[in-house]
């Protein structure tokens, strides 16, 4: 067994300096998601229009995984069509941290993915009678 | 002798892991079973399956009878009467029962008293039960320090208290309260006395009549056994007054268009086909540990909890945090901890290591297999100012060698981590 197997560089780099950290003012979308079996939580928050994400922060609190899939998450989704970012899947999340984790570590990688997809459909679900 | 190395070469699993090695320390949660409790489920399958109570053919005969000893051999290890041993699934369903049955029992106006420190098995069932029944519930403070004694019960009781539901030790501090005069005290009042024993049962000498409690509840896979069983003993004249928890099979006398009468204790609390290999697997680990003796196990577990607390010291891990008693005479063999880190403005994360990446790290680093999160406590891990731990909890085939792996996890762990 070695010490250097032991997640990467870039999860070292994101969870050290987290981008787009912090909150966002009268957002248009917020949630507070948690996982119940650490209590890792993040509160996420989006400003929206144009069917783009226009900005993205969230405050995460968490494992090593949990904090730097938010921090390259919210650099992967920044400025996108919302509709692209509701056809990623979770495989691609995960290949975005390059990390082979197993279910329970998956749930960590995942948190941040799930808080924005339920904030997204909420959006949808609300302007699509306009 | 107490030898972990010859207990260790009756489980299958460590054979597995001759080559890589695993050192496993989260015996809190489930300990290994050893082939002698594996071999007796297998035989009977192999040799006596069938339902229990009904068949009058031989093989019927052979499972009830295998049954009923299991019982037997079961509530003579802790003192008790077999009538008073009631299969359940584990603690958490024992502890179901009770606060289901005695709440309607006891009615609105009753007070339920529980601690802090209690796993979420004795706090929720009684907020459901609150729910249910309008029985109000109340919460003891309790010590990360020290245990729970007479005195720091005895201020929490009034007039309408009616039951007192504590932990006999901590899953997560290993604290091993001081229940003596406990039962005593509480009888005098008219308190029912309810002891979790789902930490104490596998780890140390427990004896019902001794700790007076009025209904007792542990798992087997805690102790070796199968997963799927468990005991609620209970007095048996507070049993036969209790309404039963679940209806079906087995739990009856009779039953009419509209009314049934129970059937006698035990079989009152255990409705439906019981978990008959179950029954049998936790008689066979009873006597694994029979034979072991208790008073060796928690001999062996104090030493390791000694050893620990000593190395901790000796090493004195600037970033090391541990939680709990530091008199290892109310100590188990539980210890739980975190790796703190220089708090830097702005950072999202906590103050600590997060205990998941602890446990994930000790395990592809040193091959120590930890438990990481709130262990079922989440009050008692809230009152720590933190909202995860991780846990080495030891067991009768662990070593001081396990230990100083721990340690090393640790050391490599604040390492890789604090820069």
């Amino acid at each position: 067994m070695s010490e250097d197997i032991i997640y990467s560089a870039i999860i070292d780099e994101h969870y050290e300096e987290p981008r787009n950290f912090g909150k966002i003012e009268n957002p248009d979308e917020n949630i507070m998601e948690t996982n119940p079996t650490c209590g890792d939580t993040i509160a996420m928050y989006l400003k929206l229009g144009d069917g783009k994400i226009k900005d993205i922060k969230y405050v995460a609190n968490g494992c090593l995984i949990s904090v730097a899939s938010a921090s390259i998450l919210s650099e992967r989704v920044k400025g996108k069509d919302v509709d692209y970012v509701l056809n990623m899947n979770k495989k691609d999340i995960l290949s975005y941290l390059g990390l082979e984790l197993g279910p329970a570590r998956e749930k960590c990688a995942l948190l941040s993915y799930d808080a924005l997809i339920k904030m997204l459909k909420n959006y949808k679900e609300e302007n699509s009678g306009k | 002798m107490f030898d972990p190395e010859e207990i260790r070469s009756h489980f299958p699993i460590f054979k597995r892991f001759e080559k890589e090695g695993i050192i496993y320390l989260d015996n809190a949660a489930t300990t290994q079973k050893p082939s002698e409790v594996i071999e007796a489920i297998v035989s009977y399958y192999e040799n006596s399956n069938s339902n229990v109570h009904r068949g009058v053919y031989r093989i019927g005969e052979e499972a009830t009878d295998l049954y009923n000893k299991s019982r037997e051999n079961i509530a003579s290890f802790i003192g008790g009467k077999p009538e008073g041993t009631i299969f359940v699934r584990n603690a958490t369903e024992g502890l179901n029962l009770a606060a289901s049955s005695l709440s309607r029992m006891i009615g609105k106006d009753g007070e339920i008293i529980v601690s802090r420190m209690e796993h979420h098995s004795n706090i929720v069932p009684w907020q459901i039960a609150s729910q249910n029944t309008g029985i109000r519930l109340k919460m003891m403070e309790s010590n990360v320090e020290s245990n729970l004694k007479w005195e720091d019960v005895e201020k929490y009781l009034t007039d309408r208290t009616k039951i007192v539901s504590i932990t006999h030790a901590s899953n997560i501090l290993g604290t091993i309260n001081d229940l003596n005069e406990m039962g005593k005290n509480l009888h005098d009042r008219g308190i029912i006395f309810i002891v979790d024993a789902a930490q104490s049962v596998p780890h140390m000498p427990v004896n019902v009549s001794d700790l007076d409690c009025d209904l007792m509840a542990f798992s087997g896979h805690k102790m070796l056994g199968p997963s799927g069983i468990g005991v609620l003993y209970g007095k048996p004249e507070l049993l036969e007054e209790m309404p039963p928890y679940m209806g079906g099979g087995e739990m009856i006398k009779e039953v009419f268009e509209d009314h049934f009468t129970p059937a006698d204790i035990p079989e009152k609390f255990e409705a439906g086909t019981p978990n008959i290999e179950g029954a049998i697997g936790l008689s066979a680990a009873v006597d694994f540990l029979k034979k072991l003796g208790m008073e060796n196990v928690r001999a062996h577990e104090k030493d390791l909890i000694s050893y620990t607390l000593r190395r901790e010291e000796e090493l004195n891990i600037p970033a090391l945090r541990s939680y709990g008693p530091r008199n290892p005479e109310i100590r188990g063999g539980i210890y739980t901890f975190n790796i703190k880190k220089d708090s830097k403005d702005g950072k999202p994360f906590g103050n600590e290591v997060h205990p998941h990446d602890i446990s994930h790290m000790a395990d592809r680093i040193e091959g120590v297999e930890l438990r990481s999160g709130h262990h079922c406590a989440m009050p008692q891990t809230v009152s720590l100012g933190v909202y995860a731990t991780a846990r080495a909890s030891y067991y009768i085939y662990n070593t001081r060698e396990d230990v100083d792996h721990l340690f090393n996890a640790i050391e490599k762990i604040g390492r890789r981590m604090i820069r």
